[in-house]
Formats: C-alpha cells, structure tokens, sequence
C-alpha cells in the first residue's frame, strides 16, 4: 500500500468516526455515570423501557413468522409478481416512517379501509399497543427477510439436490438442510429487525399515539423527555444506546460462537 | 476552499431571508402573514419553522439560528429570555381561546361538554409540556365542579386520554382522520380550509383558558431591521386582520 492510499483511508475512517462516533460519545459522557445510575430506575424510563422490550420482540416474532416463508419462496422460486413482491418488501425501508404509520391508520385505522370492518366487530387498533407492534413490524420487516433470504440462497445447491435424491420432500429439505445452514443469517436479520423495531418513532407516533404505559415506547419518551429535561432524554438515549450496541454486537459474535457449537457437536461423534 | 467565500459571496447580495420560529398553532396564520410581507418587502423572503412553543425553545437553546420566535405562551417565551436570547422585551399581539373538535359523523356521540367524561370516549390532548396540553388541562380543571359538572370532571376526562401528541396541530389530525372520538385545540387550529371535517364545541368563557402569544426579535438575529419589520407588520392593522380571520383576537388597538 503506498502512502498516500493509507492517508485517504486514515481520513475516511477518521472523517466516519467524527461522524457516527463522536455524537454519540458525547450522549453517554454528557451526564455523570452516578446520576445516570440514579436515573435509570425512573418510573416512567422503566415503564417505557418494558413496553419497548415487550412491543419489539413481538415485532420480531411477527416479521419472522410471516418473512421466513416468504424469504424462502424468494429464495429458491421464480414465481409472477416476484419483483413486485421484492418492490413491496424494499419499500418500508425507503419511505419515511411518518408514511407508513398514515398507511396504517388509513388502512387499519377506525375509518379505515380494513379499520370500518375491524370495528364492527368490536376491535380497534389506534392508540393500543398492539397499533405499536404492527408499526414496528411494518418498518422492521425488510431487515429480517432481505437476510434471511440471503442466508437460504448460499445454501449450497449440491446439498439441496442430495437430499433431493433422498426423496426428502421440500418442507423436509427446508427444516433439516436449509434451515441449519442459513441460522447465522437468520438470526443476523432477526436481531437487525428486533433493533430497527427498538427505534421505531415516526409510525408509532402517528399509527399509535403516545401514551405511557400504552404505546410511549423509549423512542417517543426521548423525544418527550427532550422537551422538559434533557438530562432524563440523556439517560433514555444511553439505555437505548447500550441495548443497540449489545444486539448488534451479539450479532457478531453468535456465528463464530455457532460454529463453535457445531465442531464440538461434530467432534462429540 | 473555493465554494465558501462563493456562498458568502451569494449571501451577501441575496435579499435577507427572515427565519421566523413560530408556535404550531400560529401556522395558517403566519403563512398568510409571509405572504403578505414577501409582498411589502419586495425581495425579502421569510420561512417558518412551526412547532410545539416547547420544541422552538429548546432548539433556540440549542443554537438554532433564527431572528423572530413567536410562542404559544408566556413560559416558553420567559424560558428564551433568561437565556437572553431576546434582544428586546416580548409584545404580545394575540390571544387565543380552547374548543372541542370533534370528527363530522362523532363516533363518540358527544353533545356537550359533559360527554367527555363518559367512558370509553377515546380523547386526545397536547402533552403537558406543550402549552395547549397545559392550557387544556387546566381549563378541565376549571370545569370541574362547576354547576352541571361533577366534582372530579377532569380526572374522569383525563382517565379517557388516548394520546399525548408532541403539538397541538396532532391533536387536530387525530381528531380530522376519526381516530379520536374528541381533542381540545384552539380556536385557531379550526381554519376555514378544514372547518367542515369538525364539529364544535364551546367551552364557557369563565372555565376557558386564554393563551397569550408573545412575539419578539432574537439577538442572534442577522437582519434585526427586518425582524423588526415583521414584528410591525404582525402588529399593524392588516396583521391584526389576517389574525382575526384565522380565529385568533389581538389585543386591543396600541393608542
């Protein structure tokens, strides 16, 4: 590498670490570690923090019961409407999360198109914590199933067709070859959802409301928190902030950690 | 290198374009009001940035550059000028009174203010940091215990909140969309382009908080001539009117 290839890079890392590195240092060093400790146990932060954990991971669940087969027939069929389909799932990662959650309202809202049906029978979604979950899901979706059907993809073809040859039938084929093969991706895609849902503000806001206990989850409390005393919008930021980096962090390490798994379940054998 | 003393080049022959930091609920009116003063001041351009009084504060505090900040009400605007950020003492040129909204078919089957407190009515107010969320709050209080209201009206209003909303021009989309049931918005906030999607409902003068609504010039301001300008024009006979017209009352005429 010559010299001046090393400086440009060295001044894009650095130029890089300014930008994402710096402001969120100066989140976590703004109040003194003491009184973030003494914040933490705020009421309204831990009731916001527990309707976050809960709506997220709801949120996950739901993206990943109806996106791992859809990820799948992506993955391994050419069907009509196939780029359509990858259209629709790509948008909730393009549009302004302020679009969806009016989508959501127009659809599934009180005087919405499914919304007037829903309320016939009883069930309204605005403003309760279900509203929250199906925000998050919206947004979050994209994450899980772009990876998962990466994962499915890279699945070497010469297994598939072995265990075609083993008369295994497509379901089988899925659960015992594919699945085992593409977890690391799945599970990469599945923690970017569960965080992409932890952060979730602007459909929330305009599909759910804001309500603590109901749908004010740590985003919405930040932002509110923001408006009376930054230092409490502080002490959120750094919970969330510590959450974030742990998910993604785990991401990093579960696949090695995997295969450490499975080279000593092989040499058990 | 080349491109910054360009652009300082650019901003010194361009006109002087106003920033004008104002409360959400001042948004019809102001725009008009922008209208009018892009007409007087041939050249000079102003834009807005609308938001809850609470948000405009913090962002001022923060640095936000801006050279006119017109609030909602006194305590944001007090906020400001402890910080010293005014360059003069703050004028008030409008008050504003509460109304309840509610959506044309009103699912909720309100017909009076007592319905409110009904349950299950799904209500959506401004969050209590917000000044309509505090003015809306304190005038259920007043209501409260007041002859045909029982003593704990507003607890039993309050127990039907659905949803806080970050500024008062939320509380109106709720209520426009059919979500909510009712809100408490100003009078302002009902403007005549949207008017026909609502119905309304007075609250009595004696119980209706009145916000007022400070104006001053900021002494970051870049073209103090021109905040002032604008000031004058908010205050001046044809502001007064386009105030009026978007439901808000000036004070009465300076002698």
């Amino acid at each position: 590498m010559g010299l001046p290839f090393r400086l440009l890079l060295g001044v894009a890392v650095a130029g890089l670490v300014l930008l994402l590195g710096f402001p969120l240092a100066s989140v976590v060093v703004r109040v003194p570690p003491a009184e973030l400790l003494s914040r933490m146990s705020d009421p309204a932060l831990l009731e916001a923090l527990r309707l976050s954990l809960v709506s997220s991971a709801a949120a996950t669940a739901v993206v990943v019961a109806l996106g791992l087969p859809v990820a799948y027939l992506l993955a391994t069929r050419v069907f009509p409407g196939k780029r359509l389909m990858e259209v629709l799932i790509e948008l909730p990662m393009v549009l302004p999360p302020t679009v969806a959650g009016l989508a959501l309202l127009l659809a599934f809202g009180r005087n919405g198109l499914a919304g007037r049906s829903l309320a016939l029978v009883g069930v309204s979604i605005p403003f309760s914590t279900l509203a929250v979950v199906l925000a998050q899901a919206f947004i979050a979706a994209p994450f899980f199933i772009s990876a998962a059907r990466a994962g499915l993809s890279e699945v070497d073809p010469r297994y598939l067709d072995a265990a075609a040859t083993l008369r295994a039938s497509p379901a089988r084929t899925l659960v015992r070859v594919m699945l085992p093969l593409a977890l690391p991706s799945m599970l990469a895609g599945a923690a970017m959802s569960w965080a992409r849902a932890l952060g979730e503000f602007g459909a929330t806001i305009t599909f759910a409301g804001n309500l603590p206990g109901v749908t004010q989850t740590m985003p919405l409390a930040v932002y509110v928190a923001l408006q009376r005393d930054v230092d409490a919008a502080v002490a959120m930021s750094v919970v969330l902030l510590v959450l974030a980096v742990g998910v993604l962090l785990s991401v990093r390490v579960a696949p090695s950690w995997l295969g450490w798994l499975d080279r000593a379940h092989a040499r058990r054998r | 290198m080349i491109a910054l003393p360009l652009l300082l080049a650019l901003a010194a022959v361009s006109p002087p374009v106003l920033t004008v930091f104002a409360a959400a609920s001042l948004t019809d009116a102001f725009e008009e009001l922008g209208e009018l003063y892009r007409r007087k001041h041939g050249g000079g351009d102003v834009r807005f940035n609308f938001a809850g009084s609470q948000q405009l504060a913090a962002q001022l505090e923060h640095g936000a550059g801006a050279d006119v900040f017109a609030s909602a009400d006194q305590r944001w605007m007090g906020h400001v000028q402890r910080l010293g950020l005014a360059r003069e003492r703050p004028v008030v040129f409008a008050r504003n009174r509460l109304v309840v909204v509610l959506p044309r078919p009103n699912p909720g089957r309100i017909e009076r203010l007592q319905d409110l407190a009904r349950e299950g009515v799904k209500l959506v107010l401004a969050a209590e940091a917000v000044p309509a969320g505090q003015y809306s709050r304190e005038t259920l209080g007043r209501l409260a215990g007041r002859p045909g209201f029982a003593p704990d009206y507003d607890r039993r209003v309050l127990a039907n909140l659905v949803s806080e909303e970050e500024n008062v021009k939320g509380v109106v989309a709720k209520v426009q969309l059919g979500e909510a049931d009712a809100g408490l918005v100003y009078a302002s906030d009902v403007s005549s382009e949207i008017a026909g999607r609502f119905r309304v409902l007075d609250i009595p003068e004696e119980a209706n908080v009145v916000a007022s609504y400070p104006i001053v010039a900021l002494a970051a301001s870049t073209h103090p001539e021109a905040a002032r300008a604008f000031i004058e024009l908010v205050r001046g006979p044809e502001g007064r009117s386009i105030l009026a017209k978007h439901g808000l009352v000036p004070p009465p005429a300076a002698p």
